[in-house]
């Protein structure tokens, strides 16, 4: 799905979405697919979430492996939906490629 | 374990933990430990980790309150770094497989981060570099210990390491839980290591790359006694040690009692002992190790410091603040001392080939009379507050003493017409310090009021050696025949003249030379407030005649190492139990 905020993923949306990750036991792996070179991070690394250089637009993939991974998955898009809870202008846009989860 | 050597300030024995600090960044030591190490680091680091977070969250919650949740939030992300177990994961990875330390392991994960924030393209995120770049500097302040906002926070003793101290920093030390100290630079006649010595403290300067070899919590040891620094000792060495600084503090209570006793031979020949100072503030605090009064106050002291020359208000009110330090004792306050190795002004002077034979001292003065007279002026205003006595430092003639004192009565005669009232009957001397006028002593006594030797100098120009120079650093030596009969001669020629004569110079507080100085005659010795109990309990156990026959023999040797080995065993005789 596309990150909807105008300001992309800074330092409080990554820090929303890496809290709320970190509350499921699933691994959850996040790409920029809009990037040339996509690269796969930690979904719970404060750190790695914000090296994705996701911008507004960007579209994220996110995928949750293991345990409560469809919980996890579901929570993840409604926030990224909700442009991670923020008053943010940038109207939410739907998801294109959605989360994909294995179980 | 590490031994390193480096030039002892002050003697005694230091063990404990070490903090680093550093002026403007923090130094990363970029070594690699032992297998055994790995736990150790790894430990740090997790304490590092907490304790930065315990920082942040005091921090966050503070901000919260004073301005708001979103003031609060700039903290969140560097929370959330901080408890990233992706990020501590690598860190980790670097000390265990690599065998990083915990500072550098932390370092080097957090640059190659700030690396990868400088390639994105949107501005707002190279911004993150900053934050990056601060949870950095706060983790390594954990790993190597304590910022030096926080020195006077210490809760426990600690070993001070730093590849220089200030001046400023260095007089601050008093008063903190700092133990010891070891310096990458530094000569022993340095401004830092002169203050490090009045402070009193085991202190080895000049290590060249103790900043970087030493991480902040190794276990340190000060030897300042044999001029070493040893790093993570092995539990023997440390035992050993640990014996030896229980003896040396054991020493220094014994001293303690010795600081309210009367500073007076064994057949009852009064002495005077007299502190020398760099600050005014520390006129009290030799009162408190015994001095009677100050014999040196080294004024150029009043240049350390950003804005440049004091002016005469400033000036005034700081040998005013010494003076009454004194409490009625007598106060020498020497004019400047600027030039040569005074770092302060070099940059003011074009560069000299040999700064120590050049423009410096009395003869910088001479040349910039608008800020002698300045000095001279606040001298006098403030000479109405006590016994104060007036010193030009390195004079080498006649011509020099007059012109000096020439500038000085301009300066009574402005006061004059001005109204201002000061004090004309204070004695006006000089320092001893050049070989020219140990020569033409007898002369001098004819005008000066008294004569201070002033050692440091005289030993200098007597043996042709810079002793900042460590090349030749050796051949400076007080125990030079030399120098030993200079002394006894100037101390002489003053007695039959009646001219007061003083010793300064830093023979003065070395117990070594005490048994020496008291034969040839010196009844009043100045010197770093640190040193006085310990000069003062030689002085108490030996008669003057004593004495004397010791001055007698040690003048009688023909190298400067039989009587560095005939003082010392005198002293062993004397006080079988101290340390020398």
């Amino acid at each position: 799905m596309a990150v909807p905020n105008r300001q992309g993923m800074h330092a409080r949306p990554v820090m929303a979405f890496v809290d709320l990750a970190q509350k499921f036991s699933a691994d959850i792996a996040v790409s920029n697919i809009s990037r040339e070179l996509v690269e796969v991070v930690d979904g719970k690394s404060a750190m790695q979430m914000m090296l994705l250089e996701a911008t507004q637009g960007s579209v994220l993939r996110i995928r949750a492996t293991g345990g409560d991974a469809v919980l996890a998955a579901d929570a993840l898009v409604a926030l990224v939906r909700n442009a991670f809870g923020m008053d943010q202008a940038g109207a939410s846009r739907p998801a294109d490629p959605g989360a994909s989860q294995s179980g | 374990m590490d031994i390193l050597r480096g030039i002892a300030v002050s003697p005694g024995v230091a063990v404990g933990e070490a903090v680093i600090l550093d002026a403007e960044d923090y130094r990363i030591p970029y070594r690699s430990v032992s297998a055994e190490e790995v736990d150790a680091e790894l430990e740090r680091l997790a304490s590092a980790i907490a304790a930065s977070l315990t920082e942040l969250e005091a921090q966050a919650h503070w901000l919260e309150e004073q301005l708001g949740r979103d003031a609060a939030n700039v903290f969140q992300w560097h929370i959330g770094v901080l408890k990233d177990d992706r990020l501590r994961g690598g860190i980790e990875a670097l000390i265990r497989e690599q065998r990083f330390s915990a500072a550098s392991a932390a370092s080097t994960v957090m640059r190659n981060y700030q690396r990868r924030f400088l390639q994105m393209s949107d501005p707002l995120l190279v911004e993150r570099i900053r934050d990056v770049q601060d949870i950095e500097r706060r983790l390594l302040r954990h790993i190597l210990g304590e910022s030096r906002e926080d020195l006077a926070h210490l809760t426990k003793p600690v070993i001070l390491i730093a590849h220089d101290l200030t001046p400023t920093q260095t007089a601050q030390l008093a008063g903190t839980k700092v133990v010891g100290v070891a310096l990458d630079v530094g000569a022993s006649t340095s401004h830092t290591a002169i203050l490090l010595r009045s402070w009193g403290r085991p202190a080895v300067i000049g290590l060249n790359d103790v900043s970087t070899r030493i991480s902040g919590g190794d276990g340190v040891i000060i030897d300042g006694s044999n001029q070493l620094v040893v790093a993570n000792p092995t539990p023997a060495t440390l035992k050993d040690y640990r014996a030896q600084e229980e003896r040396y503090l054991r020493l220094t209570g014994q001293l303690e009692s010795i600081k309210r006793l009367e500073a007076v031979t064994a057949d009852g020949v009064r002495i005077q002992l007299l502190s020398n100072i760099e600050f005014p503030q520390e006129a009290a605090s030799g009162m408190e190790q015994g001095a009677e009064g100050v014999g040196l106050y080294r004024t150029e002291f009043l240049f350390l410091r950003p804005e440049g020359a004091p002016g005469e208000e400033e000036q005034q009110a700081a040998y005013a603040q010494a003076i009454r330090g004194v409490r009625g004792g007598p106060i020498t306050i020497r004019t400047f001392d600027l030039g040569a190795d005074k770092y302060t002004q070099q940059r003011r002077f074009e560069q000299e080939r040999n700064p120590m034979l050049g423009l410096r001292s009395i003869r910088y003065s001479l040349q910039n009379l608008d800020m002698f007279k300045v000095q001279l002026r606040a001298f006098l205003r403030a000479s109405l507050e006590g016994d104060v006595r007036l010193m030009f430092p390195l004079i080498i003639s006649l011509m020099e003493f007059r012109q000096a004192k020439l500038t000085l009565h301009d300066a009574m005669e402005d006061l004059e017409e001005e109204g201002v009232p000061f004090r004309r009957d204070f004695p006006v001397g000089m320092m001893l310090e050049t070989p020219a006028a140990a020569v033409q002593v007898q002369e001098f006594c004819r005008e000066v009021g008294f004569i201070s030797i002033g050692t440091n100098d005289l030993i200098q120009y007597l043996l042709a050696v810079d002793r900042g120079n460590e090349r030749v650093s050796r051949f400076y030596d007080a125990s030079h025949p030399a120098v030993l009969r200079t002394i006894r001669d100037v101390i002489r020629t003053c007695q039959q003249a009646g001219v007061p004569c003083s010793l300064c110079g830093e023979m003065a507080g070395q117990p070594l030379y005490t048994l020496f100085l008291l034969g040839v005659g010196l009844r009043t010795f100045s010197m770093a407030p640190a040193n006085i109990p310990g000069v003062k309990k030689l002085i108490r156990a030996v008669t003057t005649g004593y004495a004397r026959r010791v001055a007698k023999r040690a003048l009688s040797f023909e190298t400067e190492r039989q009587v560095t080995n005939y003082l010392r065993d005198e002293i062993k005789k004397v006080l079988p139990e101290d340390p020398i």
